[in-house]
C-alpha cells in the first residue's frame, strides 16, 4: 500500500489524524506529515482517513513492487 | 438581475416536507441563489454553497445581519418603552456567542484551544466506551420484540459520550438530557417559537450555564484528564478562555454534537432498514460501514441549512446578495446536486470520492465529526450485525419539528433477538 | 485514429514516456484510466522507482520520514515497460525515435517528454566538489544530507533563500544546528513572493535564529587538505566557518538531450501550446510529441498567453493528465490546458500556501489576518486584477480567492472579511525586474 496527498487540496482538517495518528501528522496548524508507505497494518485505518478527508485529498495506490510483481505473474 | 423566484423557503419549514424535502431542494436548484421575501437570499446549489462557506466577505455572527440588527433595535425600543410606562423589566443576560456564532480571529482562538484538547488521543479513549455504551443499551433488550431507535439508544449515546469527554460526573449526566433537547432548537433559525418554548429554552440555557459555572469552578479547584480542565488549561499566543467563554464552549460542544450524532444514528438505520439488500450487504461486509456513513451524511445528513450574513455585496451565479443580507446555505441540497454527484438521489453506499457538506466546511467545519463518525461507526455497525429481523414498525416515521436539524422523533423498530 | 472498442483504446499504439517522476508517473495513469489499451514504456535516468520530492527538503531531513518511503504511490494499474538508470540521448522527429543512454533504440507512436528540472550546481567546480557541499534534488542527494545533519555538524550555510533554500534552514534549525542563510536578494523568497512578503519571512527565520544575510552571495567554498569543506568566502567579505553547505540556487531545465530534435528547448525549458503538444523551432506544433511538468513552458492565459514554466508539484500532476488525455483524443476534442499555479511550503512549523502568479504581481495588499502571527492571507495585483493570493497557515480561504483570479476580479479586492487587519493598504510586490521576462 501506498498513500499520496495532494497537499494543495488538502486544507488541514486533520479529519485523516483522527483516523490513523501514526500515519498522519499536523504539525502547527496546517502542515500535514504523512507517512506514504505505511504499513500493512495500517490498511483499514487509512481507507477510514481517506473516506474522511472533507476535500478527498487522500489517495490510496500500490508501490511499484506490487505493481511489478502482479505483471511477472501474469507474463 | 435578481428575480423575487417562486421559491419559497418557509416551504421547507412546512412539516408536511420533512419526511422527505428532497423533491423540494430539486425545486430550490432550478434557481441556486433566490431571493426570498423577507430579504435573505437561498442557496441551494454545491458550487454556490461552497464557494459561499470558503468566502472570506460571510460571516457566522448574526450580529451583523441587518435583520438581527433590526430586531435588536426593534427589542431594544420595546424595553424602554417598557420602562418609561414605569414596568419592571429584566435586564437581558449577556452571553458570549459561542464559536460557531462567531468570526474570525476570535472564533480562530476558541477553536484552536478546543482542537488543542478534542486530540486523537482523546477520541481514540473514547472508542472502547462507546462500543461498551451501545453494547449496554442493546443488551436490554436481547429477548428481542421493539426498540425505540431514538429513546432506547441514539438519544443517550451522544449525551453520555460527550458528558465523558468533557468532564460532567456521571451523576450529573441526567440533567444534560434535559438540557439539551431545548437548546438544539438555537442552532435552528427557522424555527418560529412560541412564548412557552422560548421561556424554556432561556431556562435551559440559563441552568446549563449555572451547572457549567459551577462544574467549572470544581474542576479548577480538582482538574482532571478531560476536556473543560484541558481548555481551562491551555493557553493560546492570542489569550486562553475566559470563564463566560469556557461556558460557551462548553454548552456548543453539548448541543452541537447531540441531535445532530441522534439524527445520524437514526438516518442510518432507517435506510438501512428500508433495504434488505443494503442491510446484507452492511453485515457480509463490516468495513462498507466506513463509506455507507459519509453516503448518509449525503444523502439524509442531520444538518440541513446553516445561515450566514453577507459583510459586503457578493456577485454569485449571475445574482448579488447585498451587504447585511441574510443568506441561507441548504448544505442538504448541495449534497443532492446532480451536476456534483452522480446519481445524486440515489443512497450509494460505497459511493467514491464523497466530498459531501454533511459536516459543513471552510472554517467552521465541524469540529466533533471525528467523534460523530466513531459514534456512527460503531451504533450503525453494531445496529446491522445485532438486531435479528429488524422490521421497521412505522415508515415514514414520526419526525420532530426542526427542519434544519432534521430527524425522527421516534424510530420503533420490531425484532426477533439479538446475535451476541 | 481512435477507435474504441470493448478491448480498450488503440490496442496497437506505443506512447512512450521519458521521465520517470511525477509527471512521468501521473501521465502513464491517466492513460490507463482512459482505457489506453496499447503499451507504455517509461524511461528514466535514475535508478530508481518513482518517487515523491517535495519530503526531500523537509521530513526526510529531519528524520521523521525514512528515505525508503517516499516513493510514489501508483494510482492505476500502469502495465508499464519501465526503462530506470537509462537516459533518453536524443530525439528523432522524423522517425521518431529515441537513442538511449545504453544504446538501444526506442520506437514510439506518441511520446511525453517530461524529464524535469534538477538543481543548479555550484558553479565552480572545485568547491563544489569539496565534502560537505551538497544540492538537493534527488534521493541520494537528501538522503546523503540527512545522513550529514543527524551527525549534528557545526555550522551549515545554504546558498539561496528560495523555498528549497528556507525549508531546509527550517530543518536545521528543527535539528538544533547553527545556519546561515545567504540570500543574493533583499529577503528570502524574492523571487517567487517578492521583498514585500519576503520580509515577513526574513523576520519569521531570524525569530528562529537563523542568521540570514541578504544583499549577499557566496563566494567561494574553502576546503582542508584533505577536501573537507571548511569556511565559505561571502560577497560582503566576511568568512563562515562551515561543515556543511548545501547549494539551493534554483533548477535548471532538463533540455540538454533535445539539442540537434529541432525542438523548441532550452534553458528556459520546452515550450508547448495550450494543449501540451511541444512546438518545434519554427513555432509550428509537432504531431504526437506532448510535454508536462518543470521542464514545460506553456501559454499561461493568466498573462496574457506569456509563456511560463510552473515547478510545482500540483502542475506536474494536472498538466500530466490533460496531456494524456489529449493524447488519446481527436484534434476536434483537445481539450486547452487552462491551470491556475498553486504550490504550498512548509517551514519553521507554517504552511505557506499560493494560487496564482505571484511573482507577475505588482502590488500585494494583506487582506486577512495578522502578519504578526504568521496567520494571513495576502492578495496580489496585476494592472488592476487580482492575480496571485499567498496565505500563511490560512490555507482554507484560498479557494475563494482562486475563484476570484479565475474571474478577474478588481484588485484591491473589496472584501471586507471579517478578520481584515486595520490598515489595509496595497503596497509594491517588490519583485526582481529581471524575473517577470526570464
Ligand atoms: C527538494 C524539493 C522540494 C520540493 N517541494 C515542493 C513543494 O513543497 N511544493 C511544490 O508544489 N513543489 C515542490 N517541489 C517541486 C516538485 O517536486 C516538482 O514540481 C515535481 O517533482 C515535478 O515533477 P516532474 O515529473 O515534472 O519533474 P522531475 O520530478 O524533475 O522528474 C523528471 C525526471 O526525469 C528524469 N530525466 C531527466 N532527463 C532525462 C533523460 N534525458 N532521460 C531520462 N530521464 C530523464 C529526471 O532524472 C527525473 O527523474 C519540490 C522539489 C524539490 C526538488
Ligand atoms: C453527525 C453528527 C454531526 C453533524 C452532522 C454535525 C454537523 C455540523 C455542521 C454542518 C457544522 C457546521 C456549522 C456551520 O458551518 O455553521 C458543525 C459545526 C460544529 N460542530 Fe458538528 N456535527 C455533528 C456532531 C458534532 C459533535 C459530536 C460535536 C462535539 C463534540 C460537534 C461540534 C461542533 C462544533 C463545536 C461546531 C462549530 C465549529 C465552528 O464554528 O468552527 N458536532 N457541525
Ligand atoms: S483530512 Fe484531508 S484536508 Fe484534512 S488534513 Fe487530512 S488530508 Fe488534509
Amino acid at each position: 500500500m501506498r498513500i499520496s496527498v495532494d497537499l494543495n487540496r488538502c486544507q488541514g482538517y486533520g479529519q485523516c489524524c483522527f483516523a490513523d495518528p501514526s500515519v498522519f501528522k499536523l504539525r502547527g496548524e496546517e502542515v500535514l506529515e504523512f507517512d506514504p508507505a505505511p504499513g500493512d497494518e495500517h490498511r483499514l485505518k487509512v481507507i477510514r482517513a481517506a473516506k474522511a478527508c472533507p476535500v478527498q485529498a487522500i489517495y490510496i495506490g500500490e508501490s511499484y513492487e506490487e505493481q511489478e510483481e502482479r505483471s511477472h505473474r501474469h507474463e | 438581475m435578481t428575480q423575487k423566484s417562486k421559491i419559497d423557503f418557509k416551504q421547507i419549514l412546512d412539516h408536511s416536507h420533512i419526511a422527505n424535502p428532497y423533491p423540494l431542494y430539486a425545486q430550490f436548484r432550478e434557481t441556486p441563489v433566490a431571493l426570498q421575501e423577507d430579504g435573505s437570499y437561498l442557496v441551494s446549489t454545491y458550487n454556490e454553497v461552497v464557494s459561499l462557506l470558503h468566502d472570506p466577505r460571510i460571516s457566522s455572527d448574526m450580529r451583523k445581519s441587518d435583520a438581527q440588527k433590526r430586531f435588536m433595535q426593534q427589542a431594544k425600543q420595546k424595553r424602554e418603552e417598557m420602562i418609561a410606562q414605569g414596568q419592571q423589566v429584566e435586564e437581558p443576560e449577556e452571553i458570549v456567542p459561542a464559536f460557531i456564532f462567531q468570526d474570525p480571529p476570535n472564533h480562530d482562538r476558541l477553536r484552536r484551544i478546543v482542537t488543542s484538547q478534542l486530540t486523537p488521543e482523546r477520541v481514540e479513549n473514547m472508542s472502547s466506551h462507546i462500543e461498551q455504551i451501545v453494547k449496554e443499551h442493546l443488551d436490554k433488550h436481547a429477548q428481542g420484540g421493539q426498540i425505540d431507535i431514538v429513546d432506547d439508544l441514539a438519544y443517550p449515546l451522544p449525551v453520555t459520550v460527550i458528558c465523558q469527554l468533557l468532564g460532567v460526573p456521571r451523576e450529573d449526566e441526567a440533567q444534560f438530557h434535559a438540557w439539551a433537547e431545548p437548546l438544539a432548537s438555537v442552532l435552528d433559525p427557522g424555527q418560529v417559537q412560541t412564548e412557552e418554548q422560548q421561556k424554556q429554552i432561556m431556562q435551559a440555557g440559563r441552568q446549563m450555564r449555572e451547572y457549567m459555572g459551577q462544574l467549572l469552578q470544581k474542576l479548577k479547584a480538582q482538574p482532571g484528564d478531560n476536556l473543560l480542565s484541558g481548555m481551562m488549561a491551555a493557553d493560546d499566543i492570542d489569550g486562553a478562555m475566559s470563564p463566560r467563554e469556557l461556558i460557551s464552549t462548553a454548552v456548543l460542544l453539548l448541543i452541537a454534537g447531540h441531535e445532530t450524532t441522534v439524527n445520524l444514528i437514526t438516518n442510518g438505520t432507517l435506510a438501512m432498514l428500508r433495504s434488505p439488500e443494503l442491510l446484507e450487504r452492511l453485515r457480509q461486509d463490516p468495513e462498507l460501514i466506513i463509506t455507507y456513513v459519509e453516503e448518509l451524511l449525503r444523502y439524509d445528513p442531520p444538518v440541513h441549512f446553516r445561515t450566514r450574513t453577507a459583510l459586503a455585496d457578493i456577485q454569485i451565479a449571475g445574482t448579488t446578495i447585498p451587504q447585511g443580507a441574510t443568506i441561507i446555505l441548504v448544505l442538504a441540497s448541495g449534497s443532492h446536486d446532480g451536476q456534483r454527484f452522480e446519481r445524486s438521489e440515489e443512497l450509494i453506499p460505497d459511493r467514491q470520492g464523497n466530498e459531501h457538506l454533511g459536516f459543513g466546511s471552510g472554517l467552521h467545519y465541524c469540529v466533533g465529526a471525528p467523534l460523530a463518525r466513531v459514534e456512527a461507526h460503531i451504533a450503525l455497525g453494531e445496529i446491522s450485525r445485532r438486531l435479528i429481523e429488524p422490521k421497521l414498525a412505522l415508515d415514514p416515521p414520526p419526525y420532530r419539528d426542526n427542519a434544519a436539524l432534521r430527524g425522527p422523533r421516534h424510530l420503533p423498530v420490531n425484532f426477533k433477538g439479538l446475535r451476541s | 485514429m481512435s477507435n474504441h472498442s470493448s478491448q480498450g483504446l488503440r490496442k496497437d499504439e506505443h506512447i512512450v514516456i521519458v521521465g520517470a517522476s511525477l509527471a512521468g508517473l501521473r501521465a502513464a495513469e491517466a492513460l490507463r484510466r482512459r482505457d489506453f489499451a496499447g503499451q507504455i514504456t517509461i524511461v528514466g535516468d535514475e535508478k530508481y522507482a518513482p518517487y515523491d520530492r517535495p519530503p526531500l527538503s523537509k521530513h526526510v531531513l529531519t528524520g521523521h520520514l525514512p528515505i525508503e518511503h517516499t516513493p510514489l504511490a501508483m494510482l492505476e494499474d500502469v502495465r508499464a515497460t519501465w526503462i530506470l538508470g537509462v537516459a533518453a540521448t536524443a530525439l528523432d522527429v522524423e522517425q521518431r525515435q529515441l537513442s538511449l543512454s545504453n544504446g538501444e533504440r526506442l520506437h514510439f507512436d506518441q511520446l511525453l517528454i517530461a524529464t524535469g528540472t534538477r538543481a543548479r550546481p555550484w558553479p565552480e567546480e572545485r568547491g563544489g566538489k569539496l565534502d560537505g557541499v551538497f544540492l538537493i534534488r534527488d534521493r541520494d542527494d537528501s538522503q546523503q544530507l540527512r545522513e550529514r545533519l543527524a551527525r549534528k555538524p557545526g555550522r551549515v550555510l545554504i546558498a539561496g533563500g528560495g523555498f528549497i533554500g528556507c525549508e531546509v534552514a527550517s530543518v536545521c534549525r528543527e535539528l538544533d544546528l547553527e545556519v546561515t542563510l545567504v540570500e543574493r536578494g533583499p529577503t528570502p523568497l524574492y523571487g517567487a513572493l517578492g521583498s514585500s512578503m519576503g520580509s515577513i519571512v526574513a523576520r519569521l527565520q531570524q525569530q528562529h535564529g537563523v542568521d540570514l544575510r541578504t544583499r549577499t552571495t557566496v563566494e567561494s567554498f574553502e576546503g582542508d587538505a584533505a577536501g573537507r569543506l571548511c569556511r565559505a568566502r561571502l560577497s560582503d567579505g566576511s568568512v563562515v566557518e562551515i561543515d556543511v553547505a548545501i547549494v539551493a540556487l534554483g533548477a535548471l531545465h532538463n533540455t540538454e538531450w533535445l539539442q540537434g530534435s529541432g525542438l523548441a528547448a532550452d534553458e528556459r525549458g520546452l515550450v508547448c501550446d495550450t494543449y501540451s503538444r511541444v512546438l518545434d523551432a519554427q513555432g509550428q506544433v509537432v504531431e504526437g510529441i506532448f510535454t508536462a511538468g518543470d521542464v514545460a513552458r506553456w501559454p499561461q492565459h493568466l498573462c496574457d498567453g506569456d509563456l511560463i514554466a510552473v515547478e510545482h508539484w500540483g502542475n506536474a500532476v494536472d498538466q500530466a493528465e490533460n496531456a494524456a488525455g489529449n493524447m488519446l483524443s481527436a484534434e476536434t476534442d483537445y481539450r486547452a490546458y487552462k491551470h491556475i499555479p498553486a504550490f504550498w511550503s512548509s517551514q519553521f512549523g507554517i504552511n505557506i500556501k499560493a494560487v496564482g502568479l505571484p511573482n507577475r504581481g505588482d502590488e500585494v495588499m494583506v487582506t486577512q489576518g495578522s502578519v504578526e502571527r504568521y496567520r494571513f492571507v495576502a492578495a496580489y495585483g496585476r494592472q488592476g486584477r487580482i492575480i496571485a493570493a499567498v496565505s500563511f497557515d490560512q490555507g482554507r480561504w484560498l479557494e475563494a480567492y482562486n475563484t476570484l483570479i479565475e474571474e478577474g476580479a478588481t484588485y484591491p479586492p473589496q472584501l471586507a472579511a471579517a478578520d481584515q487587519p486595520e490598515n489595509m493598504q496595497s503596497q509594491p510586490a517588490g519583485f526582481p525586474a529581471m524575473a517577470r521576462h526570464a
